[in-house]
C-alpha cells in the first residue's frame, strides 16, 4: 500500500504537468479543463472541512459557491457599466480587481455560512441535510428572480477580472493563479487537522457527548468548521465565474451541492486530496465520456456506487488501505 | 460534616406519569465514594444526566462546591469541575488512544481555539494526556486507534479522559460494566486510591465493586432515594432487601 503524503505529493504534481504539458503542445482547452478541475476541486476542499473533519453532510454549499460566483458577478458588472452600485446609504464602485472580489466573495460567503449554519445546527442527520438544502434552494430562486442581475439568464462579464502583474486572460496564468488558491486550501485543511481546533472538530464529529463533557462545545466548534468551509467555496465560486466570465442561478443548484459531495465521496471522505482526486476524476469523465454520450453520468454514478459499496475510504482509502472517517 | 463537594437538593423529574426522579437530595463529600445503587429502571441514568447536564430536571438544583450549576451547559458544568465517564463508551473511535487523552487536556486548558498550532506540540497538553494514560496502565497503547482497543482498555481510557481533567468531583456511570473478574478488579482497585484526589459519585451494577469500594450508599428506587448509609447500614437494611438485594439474591 502506498503512504498518503506520497498519494497527495503525486496528485499535486500531476495537476502542475497536465497543464505545462497542454502549454508546450498548444492545447489551451486542455488548461481550461485543468482550471475546471482546480476550481471544483477547490470548492469542495471547502466542503471537505464542513463534511470530512466536522461530519456535516451539507446539501447547501451551492450557497456559498452561487454567493463567491454573483460576488464576482456583481462587482464586476458594475464595473464595466460604469454604474455604481447603491447598497442603502453606501454607494460603491464595481471593481474588476480579482483580490477585492476574493475577498468579497471570502466575506459574503463566509457570513452566509454563520448565519446558515448558526440556523441549521440546531439539526442534526437527515434534518441538517434538508435545511441546508433547503437555504441552498432559498439562493437558488431567489437569483433566478433577481432581474437586476439577469435573472434567469445570468450575468455575462465580458473581460476577465484583472489580477496586478498577471495577464488573467493567458489561460496557464489564470491556471496558476486558481492553483495557488487551491494549494493555499489545501494548506489551510492540513494545519486545521492538526491544530487542537481539528483535534476538537474530529471528535465532535465522533462523540459530540464526549466533547461536551471534558468542557467544550461541539456546536460551536462545528459552526466556526462550517464558516471556514463556506469561506472557501465561495473563492472557489469567484473564480469559476471568472473562468467562465459568466455567472447564473446555475451555480446555486442543488445539483452542484450533490456533485461536491460526490467529488468527496469518490476521491475519499476527510482526506486531504480526496476532493482533489475527486474533482480530476470528475472532469475527465465529463470530458471523455461526455464526447460518446449526453448520459455521461450514469457511469458517475456507477463509479460512486462501487465505490460506496466496496470502497468507503474511496480512492485514496483503495490506495492506501485505510478506510476513511465514518460520517 | 464537611461541606459537600456535589450535592442534588429535592431534584425532580417526570416523563408523563413516570415519577423517574422523586425528591432526589443526594451529596458527595470531600474523599469519599458514594456509590448509586438500584434495580433497572430506577432512575440512576436519569439522574446522573441531570447532574451532569444532558436533562433539566423539573424541580430541585445541583451544587458544586456551593455553587448552583442547574442552569449550565454539560460543557459549562465540566470546565466548573464536574468529571464524567460513560456507560456506553463515547470515545472518538477513528483517533488514536493519545488524542483521546488530548482531547481531555484540550478541554481542560479551555483553550480549543487554536488553527495555526500542531495540537500534537502543545506540550503542556501532551505532558497531561500522557500522565493520565499512565495512571490508568495505557501508555504503551497511547498510539493504537481506539476502535482497536478491548473493552476493558476502552473503560480505561474512559476514566483517563475523565483524570484529564482534573476534576473536582467524577460522575461514573457504571465502570465495571463488561468487565472481567480480573478487570473488574484491577478497576476497583484503582477507583479505590482515586477518592483522596476527588470524590466519585459512583452508579455501578457489580456488587462486590461498590461494597468494597463504597464509604457510603444510597438505594435509588422507582426514582426515590429508599436508604442513605454505610456499607453495614445499607446491607442491614430490610427496607433495601426487600425492594432491592432480596430480589437480586
Amino acid at each position: 500500500m502506498i503512504r498518503e503524503s506520497y498519494i497527495n505529493w503525486i496528485v499535486l504534481a500531476g495537476f502542475l504537468v497536465v497543464p505545462l504539458w497542454a502549454l508546450s503542445a498548444d492545447e489551451p482547452f486542455t488548461i481550461t479543463l485543468a482550471t475546471r478541475a482546480v476550481l471544483l476541486a477547490l470548492a469542495a476542499v471547502g466542503l471537505n472541512i464542513a463534511l470530512g473533519i466536522g461530519g456535516l453532510v451539507s446539501l447547501g454549499h451551492a450557497a456559498f459557491f452561487g454567493l463567491g460566483g454573483y460576488a464576482m458577478g456583481i462587482l464586476a458588472h458594475h464595473a464595466q457599466t460604469f454604474t455604481p452600485l447603491e447598497l442603502g446609504m453606501f454607494t460603491i464602485a464595481g471593481t474588476k480587481s480579482m483580490p477585492i472580489i476574493w475577498l468579497t466573495a471570502i466575506i459574503v460567503s463566509a457570513l452566509a455560512a454563520f448565519v446558515i449554519g448558526l440556523l441549521s445546527l440546531r439539526t442534526t442527520g437527515v434534518y441538517f441535510i434538508m435545511i441546508t438544502l433547503a437555504f441552498g434552494q432559498m439562493f437558488f430562486f431567489f437569483s433566478i428572480s433577481w432581474s437586476a442581475y439577469g435573472g434567469e439568464d445570468g450575468l455575462s462579464i465580458y473581460v476577465r477580472n484583472g489580477f496586478p502583474g498577471l495577464n488573467t486572460l493567458v489561460p496557464i496564468q489564470f491556471f496558476g493563479l486558481c492553483f495557488t488558491a487551491l494549494c493555499a486550501a489545501l494548506f489551510v485543511h492540513w494545519k486545521l487537522r492538526k491544530s487542537p481546533f481539528g483535534l476538537a472538530l474530529n471528535a465532535a464529529r465522533q462523540s459530540p457527548a464526549r466533547v461536551e463533557t471534558v468542557g467544550l462545545n461541539p456546536v460551536r466548534l462545528k459552526l466556526l468548521a462550517f464558516v471556514i468551509s463556506g469561506a472557501i467555496t465561495g473563492l472557489a465560486g469567484a473564480l469559476f465565474a471568472d473562468l467562465n466570465r459568466f455567472v447564473s442561478p446555475t451555480m446555486f443548484s442543488w445539483q452542484l451541492s450533490g456533485e461536491l459531495i460526490v467529488l468527496i465521496i469518490i476521491g475519499g471522505v476527510g482526506r486531504l486530496m480526496g476532493p482533489v482526486i475527486g474533482a480530476a476524476l470528475f472532469v475527465t469523465l465529463e470530458h471523455f465520456l461526455g464526447a460518446f454520450t449526453d448520459f455521461w453520468h450514469v457511469w458517475l454514478g456507477v463509479i460512486l456506487l462501487l465505490i460506496v459499496l466496496f470502497a468507503r475510504g474511496g480512492v485514496v482509502g483503495i490506495l492506501t488501505g485505510k478506510a476513511g472517517p465514518h460520517v | 460534616m464537611s461541606e459537600a463537594v456535589l450535592e442534588t437538593r429535592n431534584l425532580h423529574k417526570s416523563f408523563g406519569a413516570l415519577k423517574a426522579t422523586d425528591d432526589v437530595s443526594i451529596d458527595l463529600r470531600p474523599g469519599e465514594i458514594h456509590a448509586i445503587i438500584g434495580p433497572n429502571g430506577a432512575g440512576k441514568s436519569t439522574l446522573i444526566a441531570q447532574i451532569c447536564g444532558g436533562l433539566q430536571p423539573d424541580a430541585g438544583s445541583v451544587h458544586l462546591s456551593g455553587r448552583d450549576v442547574s442552569g449550565l451547559s454539560t460543557a459549562a458544568r465540566a470546565q466548573a469541575g464536574l468529571g464524567r465517564t460513560f456507560q456506553i463508551s463515547a470515545l472518538a473511535m477513528e483517533d488514536t488512544v493519545l488524542e483521546n487523552a488530548l482531547l481531555g487536556a484540550l478541554g481542560q486548558s479551555g483553550r480549543p481555539w487554536q488553527f495555526w498550532r500542531s495540537a500534537a506540540r502543545r506540550t503542556d497538553l501532551l505532558d497531561r494526556a500522557m500522565a493520565a494514560l499512565d495512571r490508568v496502565g495505557l501508555l504503551d497503547d497511547a498510539e493504537q486507534v481506539t476502535a482497536n482497543l478491548s473493552h476493558g482498555q476502552r473503560r480505561q481510557l474512559e476514566v483517563a479522559v475523565a483524570l484529564t481533567l482534573g476534576p473536582k468531583a467524577f460522575v461514573m456511570d457504571e465502570p465495571m460494566a463488561g468487565l472481567g473478574t480480573e478487570g473488574s478488579k484491577t478497576m476497583t482497585t484503582f477507583l479505590d486510591g482515586l477518592r483522596e484526589e476527588a470524590p466519585i459519585l459512583l452508579v455501578e451494577h457489580d456488587m462486590d465493586a461498590v461494597f468494597a469500594l463504597a464509604d457510603r450508599i444510597s438505594v435509588l428506587v422507582y426514582g426515590r432515594v429508599i436508604a442513605t448509609g454505610t456499607v453495614d447500614e445499607i446491607r442491614a437494611s430490610k427496607e433495601v432487601k426487600e425492594a432491592y438485594l432480596g430480589e437480586e439474591a
